[in-house]
């Protein structure tokens, strides 16, 4: 699987999930959905920027700061914008395992994306 | 009266040895070994000004049958060219009627001496990737190698891995014909009855026997090479030499038995060297490119052909594959659990 396609695939997935945790604070249930869709988007965006990275560099270190770069700051974004029912900030519960998730995109398509295919050179 | 003593006389016993190179562009330098046709010396090219490795017949006056055999082996090498195959430079013939020829010399280890040095079970096995490259080169153009064991590796100084002393290589067909070999294909098969040549390590010297039969090294050699079964020999014979070649890599012996205190060897490996030294050539891989294929997809962390796995073993597999994937996968989940606890305390 190409890195971009790799990076969109996990984003998305790692986002999902990452979402649905907060089904484990009650406080934020009736705003689930738009939880999952935030989170999924998120990932998104940020697999398919990880993924672009790996695409252009091939570090296994920097394409892990870069993924952990990422995903710290769309999450930060996320973390910025006050709970919608509680007017509450939730920066620790969205920022570290938002961080988290942009690492390990940046370890994933850096070691199991496939390079895109090189074409010999012609005459 | 003066005896000489032991070392003057091995002194004297050597340099009466010694091939006189008189007429040739070869000055010699020093023996480096000695195998069951002839001895290896290095020496250097007067013209070219480099060192090349001078294989001679070691006894003088020897008849047609030997003489075509040297020449056939220079030829044999002369017709592979290949990377992992030492490069031969010239064949000719010395005042005293013996036939030598020269090649590549290469500074280097024995793989047996070299893989002291290589812990890595992967390491080992990429080594092994390119004994394979070798010898399938050989039989794509139609010659078994029959004597594939570590002594007969050279390991370069840069990594490069070269595959030696085809001296009992036999021509199956192809590009090499007869003709172009000057000999028959057969005539490393002995007709006259000659007195088995057997040293106290037997899976270290080639054994050459009498009927010409039974040529290759025990503990290397395939069951029906020991036989004798000389005209049904294939490429599968060489795939038995190599299993034991893997397994020795693998384990420091050819029958595969681990080394006290040695790693445990992998269920797949295990199935590899099984498949490949099975008594029957029919249930061995088909070619050295399969072997070598489930070889490499050991590396890649895949199935391999030789070995049915149980869900156990798969799960195990994968998880050696993905684990540092895995583990990050965990320590978020392990992270997810921490906030929240945290949150709820």
């Amino acid at each position: 699987m190409n890195k971009v396609l790799l990076g969109l695939l996990l984003g998305a997935v790692l986002g999902a999930v990452d979402g649905g945790t907060a089904w484990f604070t009650p406080e934020v249930r009736p705003e689930m959905a738009m939880i999952i869709v935030g989170s999924t988007f998120k990932g998104l965006l940020g697999g398919i920027l990880i993924g672009f990275f790996a695409r252009k560099v091939k570090s296994l270190p920097l394409g892990i700061s870069f993924g952990l770069a990422v995903g710290a700051l769309l999450a930060l974004a996320i973390a910025a914008m006050p709970d919608g029912l509680t007017g509450k900030h939730y920066y620790v519960q969205i920022i570290v395992p938002g961080s988290l998730v942009g690492l390990i995109v940046g370890y994933a398509t850096q070691k199991y994306g496939a390079a895109p295919a090189t074409t010999p050179a012609t005459r | 009266m003066n005896f000489l003593s032991d070392q003057a006389l091995k002194r004297l016993r050597d340099g009466a040895e010694m091939p006189d190179l008189a007429g040739t562009r070869y000055r010699l330098l020093e023996r480096i070994a000695r195998g069951g046709m002839g001895v290896v010396y290095t020496a250097e090219d007067e013209n070219l000004r480099r060192r090349v490795a001078l294989k001679v017949l070691d006894v003088p006056g020897t008849d047609g049958e030997l003489r075509n055999r040297l020449i056939r082996e220079a030829r044999v090498l002369a017709a592979l060219e290949h990377p992992g195959i030492v490069p031969v430079h010239d064949v000719g013939t010395l005042g005293d009627g013996r036939v030598f020829y020269t090649m590549k010399f290469v500074e280097g280890n024995r793989l047996d001496k070299f893989i002291e040095s290589v812990a890595s079970v992967p390491d080992r096995l990429r080594i092994f990737l390119r004994i394979c490259d070798a010898v399938a080169f050989a039989h794509a153009r139609g010659v078994l190698h029959r004597d594939l064991k570590p002594a007969n590796i050279m390991v370069g100084p840069f990594g490069e891995v070269l595959v030696m002393d085809w001296g009992l290589a036999k021509i199956l067909r192809g590009e090499l014909s007869s003709s172009m070999l000057g000999a028959d294909p057969e005539a490393t098969v002995f007709d006259k009855p000659k007195p088995a040549n057997i040293a106290s390590d037997p899976t270290e010297t080639s054994v050459v026997t009498g009927h010409g039969t039974v040529m290759g090294t025990p503990g290397y050699m395939s069951p029906e090479q020991a036989r004798g079964d000389v005209e049904h020999l294939d490429m599968r014979s060489d795939i038995y030499s190599l299993g034991a070649l893997l397994q020795f890599l693998l384990t420091g012996q050819p029958g595969g038995v681990s080394l006290p205190g040695g790693p445990r060897l992998d269920k797949s490996l295990t199935a590899i060297c099984a498949k490949a030294t099975e008594a029957a050539p029919a249930e061995r891989y088909p070619n050295v490119q399969e072997m070598a294929l489930d070889v490499s997809r050991y590396l890649d962390g895949l199935a391999v052909g030789a070995h049915r796995e149980s869900i156990f073993d798969r799960a195990g597999r994968l998880y050696r594959r993905y684990r540092f994937f895995i583990l990050l996968i965990a320590a978020y989940l392990a992270m997810r659990v921490l906030i929240l606890l945290f949150m709820h305390r």
